[in-house]
């Protein structure tokens, strides 16, 4: 620091002076976390916080069951045959109603019989 | 110093009581999502992920133990909503309740508001001590008496009965939200409410439940614009016309109901300015308010952000007046907790009876409090460890960098899922109550 300092200055001035560089290079801690998630995940987009954040949350809860899906999906383990047809449908790619949710994958809905333990 | 608290700096908070089972096996339908006192605070409400509400009455204070305030014991307990399954959108409907409101008590019946993410409901707790025996034409367990035997006339008298309280639900106010409805705020008027979503705010009669008017709309023609949404709204708590509500991006936007049908055009709106070289990829994650509370006077309304509490002068717009920190060491672990989720923890806010203190939750079950006055502030923790009955709460402080002195815990050793979301301050007296994941502490100040 104190090569940078000219002439002839008064102490606080030169406090002053050195505290402003030393602001200059210390980065917020806000950035250095930054500069942490963007080595970790490169690909985040540049719109911090926006609406992809915001459409996550507003489509929170959304489980989906299509009906049709489900019973291709039964069919197919029935009728070795269908798989071959859908794939070739889709370019010998993705077979669909393949990892879709059954209603037996979905967790229990029942409602809470059991009363609270805050009332015990 | 011993603790910031209402009125001085020599409060001391005590650890009163503890509600909820003790296991770390915590069910998710057992985890507090809402605790609200009604206008006496003779009524403790809490609501849970399971739908339900439990509901405490404080007992009348002893006259053998004048030290001591009375207890809160569980008065009444219902299930308030149950878990839906929208078919048409294959959307799961959530029972958990996310806010309760009280209404002001009008009669002998207590009337309280929940909701969950689509419905509001109005509930009606009555107590019944007596019951009428002796009818004419009926026996005692309801079968009807043979007419032939019936020789004299007999009229039923009330005799009293063990104490019985009924909570019925007296209104269903369904099907006016698509987005998920995070606040309800009864109106001064006691007549009306509003219920607001991520992107929209209704307001109900309470009387009338398959109608409700649309008073403010932010949902942009094409959802990609789409750039902020509601996370809270309440109404004044004296003035009828005026409501506000914050939003993901850390302003709040005060209308008057006066000025037209919608209010989507603000009247006031409550922005600090951002050093534009301070911004980072956090900075609006950060800024999204939480929680926003008019003070009991209605000059003033404090929010929540995730790292800091503002008090803002319903006549400045420009900046807030007061501005604490309530976990500053959080903002150089912003990484990990974008990466765990707990930056988007939505932390609730309280004022004191008489304005002059405010608290709030955060990590490691540790909760603080800010006295405006003395400009004193102190954190506290919620925990088994300290239960004893009537124990001083001791000061918990947390060490930043550099050497941890003893009683310190540093930033590292924090438990992130041990989080304080909800807390309620009783409207008179310094009385608290906490809510950890599924326990529910009550605090008092020492007498």
């Amino acid at each position: 620091m104190s090569e940078e300092i000219e002439g002839t200055k008064t102490t606080e001035e030169t406090v002053v002076n050195d505290q402003n560089e030393m602001d200059d290079k210390v980065i917020s801690p806000e950035k250095v976390e930054e500069a942490k998630l963007k080595a970790r995940y490169p690909n985040l987009g540049h719109k911090p916080g926006g609406s992809d954040l915001l459409r996550k949350r507003l489509t929170k809860g959304q489980k989906y069951f299509d009906s049709g899906d489900y019973n291709m999906a039964k069919a197919k383990v029935k009728n070795k045959q269908l798989p071959a047809a859908t794939s070739e449908k889709s370019g010998g790619g993705e077979i669909t109603g393949d990892h879709i949710p059954t209603p037996q994958d979905l967790p229990q809905r029942k409602p809470s019989l059991v009363a609270s333990k805050l009332a015990g | 110093m011993a603790g910031a608290g209402g009125g001085g700096n020599d409060v001391q908070w005590c650890f009163s009581q503890v509600k909820g089972a003790i296991d770390d096996d915590v069910a998710e339908a057992d985890i507090i999502s809402t605790v609200e006192f009604n206008h006496s605070g003779e009524l403790l409400a809490t609501g849970d992920k399971g739908g339900r509400v439990v509901i405490f009455q404080q007992e009348l204070e002893s006259k053998n133990q004048p030290q001591c305030r009375g207890e809160y014991n569980v008065y009444s307990t219902f299930q308030s909503h149950e878990p839906e399954f929208d078919y048409l959108k294959s959307l799961e409907i959530e029972e958990k309740i996310n806010k309760i409101r009280w209404l002001p008590q009008k009669n002998a019946a207590q009337f309280l508001l929940s909701t969950n993410d689509k419905t509001i409901k109005l509930w009606k707790i009555s107590e019944r001590d007596k019951r009428p025996e002796g009818y004419n034409l009926k026996e005692e367990d309801g079968r009807y008496r043979d007419p032939t035997t019936v020789t004299t006339l007999r009229v039923p008298v009330f005799q009293p009965m063990d104490l019985m309280v009924e909570a019925s639900p007296r209104r269903v106010f369904a099907n006016a939200h698509t987005y998920h409805i995070n606040s309800i705020s009864v109106n001064s008027d006691c007549e009306t409410y509003l219920s607001a979503d991520d992107l929209r705010i209704n307001l109900w009669n309470l009387e009338i439940t398959d109608r409700s008017f649309n008073i403010v709309d932010i949902k942009p023609v094409n959802m990609e614009e789409l750039t902020e949404v509601i996370t809270a709204a309440e109404f004044h708590p004296n003035q009828c016309n005026t409501f506000v509500y914050s939003s993901s991006k850390g302003t709040i936007r005060l209308c008057d109901m006066r000025a037209s049908a919608l209010c989507d055009q603000h009247s006031k709106l409550f922005e600090e300015p951002e050093d534009p070289s301070n911004r980072s990829f956090f900075s609006e994650i950060i800024s999204s308010i939480s929680d926003v509370k008019f003070s009991h006077s209605g000059r003033y309304m404090m929010t929540r952000d995730y790292l800091s509490v503002k008090i803002w002068d319903l006549n400045m717009e420009s900046r807030p007046v007061e501005t604490y920190q309530v976990h500053e060491y959080l903002r150089s672990k912003l990484c990990s907790l974008y990466e765990n989720d707990c930056i988007f923890d939505k932390f609730e806010c309280c004022w004191n009876g008489n304005d002059s203190v405010v608290m709030t939750g955060s990590y490691n079950n540790f909760f603080r409090m800010f006295d405006r006055g003395y400009r004193q502030d102190v954190t506290l923790e919620a925990s088994r460890e300290s239960s004893k009955p009537r124990s001083v709460l001791k000061p918990r402080k947390v060490c930043t960098g550099g050497k941890r002195k003893k009683d310190e815990i540093s930033v590292d050793s924090l438990d992130f899922n041990k989080k304080i979301l909800h807390t309620a301050w009783h409207p008179q007296d310094n009385i608290i109550a906490v809510a950890t994941t599924n326990n529910l502490y009550i605090f008092q100040d020492k007498l």
